[in-house]
């Protein structure tokens, strides 16, 4: 630990409150130069806002802040940039519209004398400095057609190689594989041996412990503990970070799990033969009532293609659907959503309203049910409410903008839309990415309630603990086809990694 | 605004407006400006602060004001209509088209019975509507582009039915609505005045108004919520040619005519007003209230450019001067808001 020297970033008494909502209260937090530094905290504890303030994304704060000893002020993100800091946001913010080049390079494009952008140096640096992060793709393709986790990637690597000499990471690692997680922290341990600060913000507690040097622990916009990476362990973290004794909140599936005999539910959807493009080939299965699939695979496997084809967004070139019994052709959402399919994706930016409340956010798909013609605001609202206490909403405030939550809660309102009025099938991506410990065993325990209920509930995610926490049966898809199925029968992490 | 934030002895914070405030930028701005220019014309001009004057105004808002209301839908969607002026130009002269026209008149018109006069320009406008409805949700033509294609065949309609003649007939249902008053106050002004509540009713008080914000504030979360978004933006399409057309029928009889070209500069007032009252061009953020604020500053500012002695040439550029910080401020008051959300 460098701890004998002084820190390059120091920040003293920070207070922050949005309106009347203190989202910090009196935090201290130091970063030096050489060191991981590990962020974690339950959903809403004022990790992301203390790094958008060293990002001089929130100008208005109270308290001190100190680069390399001096007193400092940033009025902007562009002050931070020049001190030398970059951050990766928790939600992307890659610009979907330019090329995967043009985003490596936003805002310092290679230029000739004229100021003319170098199109061909960019579009080779760029390739070579992803190919070194392990990204294979056209630096001349438009970002927004990538899948989601290579979009991440992406943007990780601006930040990474932008020569930053302090880097902030809020969950980078969510849409991320494992043997790209594996990437990236070999790249910030490179990085941190060269001399850089860097701070790594995760829910996942085994990848903070890992990678980290020093872990700090943030309740309630509180600083609650600090330590020695090497010194701590998993158990104490989470305590620190919900005070409950916490561990049996988090299994780690290391060890077999034995997935349950089939209930005989009756069928509700049946996939056959689902081809698509590259992405998806002759991919059949069904689900029953009463049961949760799980869904397998690596990123890029058709997991997302799959999701979208179920909800009528894509249609398959080949293969049919159809639901309880009937052969469905969607040929929109709402048509799906009126069979009685429903979707959570995994990007929150593509399924909430950020600038309208969080009561219309959940009202929105289920309008038709409680208003013919005429709005109804005052049961919108009242179906809000019991929504956000059920998941435990904060701030639970029905009428505030969604853009205030924080984004493991924004995560929630996403569920929480579907769940007034169950639909008979509902597909979830990544149902648990950005929510900490307490807010994924409340997303079991929904998830267990709904299909006591009898719904059929697909899971689909990349990771692995998502899957096993959740389901019955699991199919593991690889490069677009199913490549193995457990049911009744045990299952591991490591099994599942194996077959994908 | 007290926004309940400690201010402790070492940290300073600039004085800057609350985050209510700036969220509320949008609205704000615009009846600012209404209420600056208000200020200085009537200290410009005593002819201008008078209540006839403002009866002026309101009548001259009229027309606009009623094409305004569709194209408060369509801008809500983030989408655009350009063939707004000349829908309502081909509904107005396919009115009198089918009206019989006085004999001096040479044009070979279709005389029907005022109703079927009246129904006829209403499925006609319905129908251009369908088109621009069709061509941008089944083909995927971008908005601009189909309605600018429509914006010349509407033209070319009205082309082929006035042959360059002038029309003066109209159905009585339209010359009265158009071109009569009643109580002193003109039809054309009731007639807008209901039309601009209408909207906002359904835009305020309807599910299909929530989903048409919710459309244009992020369709593709409204796809995923499984709104029918293609459906919602085709209606509104055909909203917007439909008031259109409302407006081309009451704007011939109230002009006394139907010929070509009449409406040209309808459609950069109409869509002035729904953008400078602050309706958002990236869509889901305003609405009739809105739009009304904008017809208000359109209206002083055209009528009281006339009241004041300045070189009528040079009124041409200070229009478009206003009209271009009105619209600065609409992006601003955009990023504005997007910063006190963040
Ligand atoms: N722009 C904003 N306006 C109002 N409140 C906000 C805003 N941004 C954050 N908050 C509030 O501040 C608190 C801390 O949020 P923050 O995003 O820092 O949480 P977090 O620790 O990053 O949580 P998560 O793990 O869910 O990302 C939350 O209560 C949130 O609702
Ligand atoms: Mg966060």
């Amino acid at each position: 630990m460098p701890q004998d020297r002084s820190p390059v970033l120091e920040l003293a008494g920070i207070t922050k409150s949005f309106g009347g909502v203190e989202a910090l209260r009196g935090v201290d937090f130091a970063l030096y130069a050489g060191e991981i530094h590990g962020l974690v905290g339950e959903n809403g504890a004022g990790k992301s806002t203390l790094m958008k303030i060293i990002a001089g994304l929130h100008p208005e704060f109270s308290g001190r802040f100190l680069v390399d000893g001096q007193e400092t002020r940033f009025r902007s993100a562009r002050d931070a940039h020049a001190a030398g800091i970059a951050m990766v946001h928790q939600e992307l913010s890659v610009a979907p519209d330019l090329t995967v080049a043009e985003n490596v390079f936003l805002g310092n494009q290679p230029t000739n004398r004229l100021g003319i952008v170098q199109w061909r140096r960019m579009a080779r640096e760029a390739g070579e400095q992803l190919a070194r992060f392990g990204i294979d793709v056209n630096p001349m393709s438009r970002l927004g057609d990538l899948p989601i986790g290579q979009q991440q990637l992406i943007e990780i690597a601006r930040v990474l190689f932008s020569g930053a000499r302090i880097i902030v990471l809020d969950e980078p690692t969510s849409a991320l594989s494992p043997p790209e997680v594996e990437r990236l922290f070999a790249t910030l341990q490179r990085l941190r041996d060269e001399g850089t600060g860097i701070v790594f913000i995760s829910h996942f507690i085994e990848d903070i412990l890992r990678v980290s040097d020093t872990v700090t622990v943030f309740r309630n916009g509180r600083k609650v503990a600090e330590s020695v990476a090497a010194a701590t362990t998993k158990g104490a973290l989470i305590e620190a970070m919900i005070g409950r004794g916490g561990e049996a909140l988090e299994h780690s599936y290391t060890d077999d799990l034995m997935l349950p005999t089939s209930n005989g539910g009756s069928v509700v959807l049946k996939a056959e033969q689902l081809s698509l493009a590259r992405s998806l080939r002759e991919v059949s299965f069904e689900t029953r009532s009463g049961e949760v699939l799980g869904i397998y695979g690596f990123m890029g496997c058709g997991q997302q293609e799959l999701s979208r084809i179920l909800f009528g967004k894509l249609t398959p070139d080949s293969g049919t659907l159809s639901v309880d019994g009937r052969p469905r052709r969607f040929a929109s959402t709402a048509d799906a959503r009126r069979a009685g399919v429903a979707l959570v994706p995994e990007s929150r930016r593509a399924m909430l309203f950020h600038q309208e409340p969080v009561y219309k956010n959940i009202s929105i798909s289920i309008l038709e049910r409680i208003s013919a013609l005429l709005l109804k605001p005052a049961r919108e609202r009242e179906i809000a409410k019991r929504q956000v206490q059920q998941l435990q909403i904060r701030p639970p405030v029905v009428g505030l903008d969604l853009g205030m939550l924080s984004g493991g809660n924004q995560q929630k309102v996403a569920l929480a839309k579907w769940l007034s009025y169950p639909p008979r099938l509902l597909v979830l991506c990544e149902p648990t990415r950005g929510m900490d410990v307490g807010a994924k065993n409340d997303v079991i325990n929904i998830v267990r309630d709904l299909r006591q209920r009898g719904l059929a509930i697909i899971v689909l995610s990349t990771e692995p603990e998502t899957v096993l926490s959740l389901s019955d049966r699991i199919l593991v898809l690889r490069r677009g086809a199913v490549v193995r199925e457990f049911s009744n029968e045990p299952v591991s992490k490591d099994r599942l990694l194996a077959a994908a | 605004m007290a926004s309940g934030e400690a201010v402790p002895a070492a940290g300073h914070r600039p004085g800057r407006v609350g985050p209510f405030l700036r969220s509320q930028m949008r609205n704000i701005a615009p009846f600012l400006t209404l209420i600056l220019l208000t200020a200085f014309f009537a200290f410009a001009s005593p002819s201008f602060a008078t209540l006839d004057n403002f009866g002026n105004i309101l009548t001259q808002v009229s027309v606009t004001g009623i094409i305004a209301v569709g194209l408060t839908f369509v801008i809500l969607c983030a989408e655009i209509d350009l063939s707004v002026a000349a829908i309502a130009n081909v509904t107005g002269i396919a009115v009198a088209y089918f009206t019989l026209q006085e004999s001096y008149v040479n044009i070979a018109n279709v005389p029907m019975p005022g109703w079927a006069a009246i129904l006829l320009a209403l499925a006609l406008c319905a129908l251009l509507g369908l088109v621009n409805a069709f061509g941008l949700t089944v083909i995927g033509i971008p908005s601009f582009i189909m309605t600018l294609a429509m914006m010349q065949i509407a033209a070319g309609i009205s082309a082929l039915l006035v042959r360059g003649q002038i029309a003066y007939k109209v159905p009585p249902l339209v010359s009265t609505l158009g071109s009569t008053s009643i109580g002193g106050i003109p039809w054309i002004v009731i007639v807008a005045a209901l039309m601009l509540l209408g909207g906002h009713l359904v835009l305020t008080y309807t599910r299909f108004g929530r989903y048409v914000y919710m459309v244009g504030g992020n369709r593709e979360a409204a796809e995923y919520a499984g709104l029918n978004v293609k459906l919602i933006l085709g209606s509104v399409m055909v909203i917007s040619a439909v008031c259109a057309g409302i407006g081309g029928m009451l704007g011939v009889a109230h002009f006394g005519s139907a010929q070509q070209n009449e409406f040209d500069t309808y459609l950069l007032d109409s869509i002035a007003a729904v953008v400078v009252g602050g309706t958002s061009l990236f869509g889901g953020r305003g609405g009739i209230g809105n739009t009304i604020v904008g017809l208000f500053v359109l209206g002083v500012l055209n009528n009281g450019l006339d009241h004041v002695n300045i070189d009528s040439f040079l009124k041409i550029l200070i229009r478009g001067l206003i009209l271009l910080a009105a619209l600065v401020i609409n992006v601003y008051a955009q990023r504005l808001r997007e910063r006190a959300a963040d």
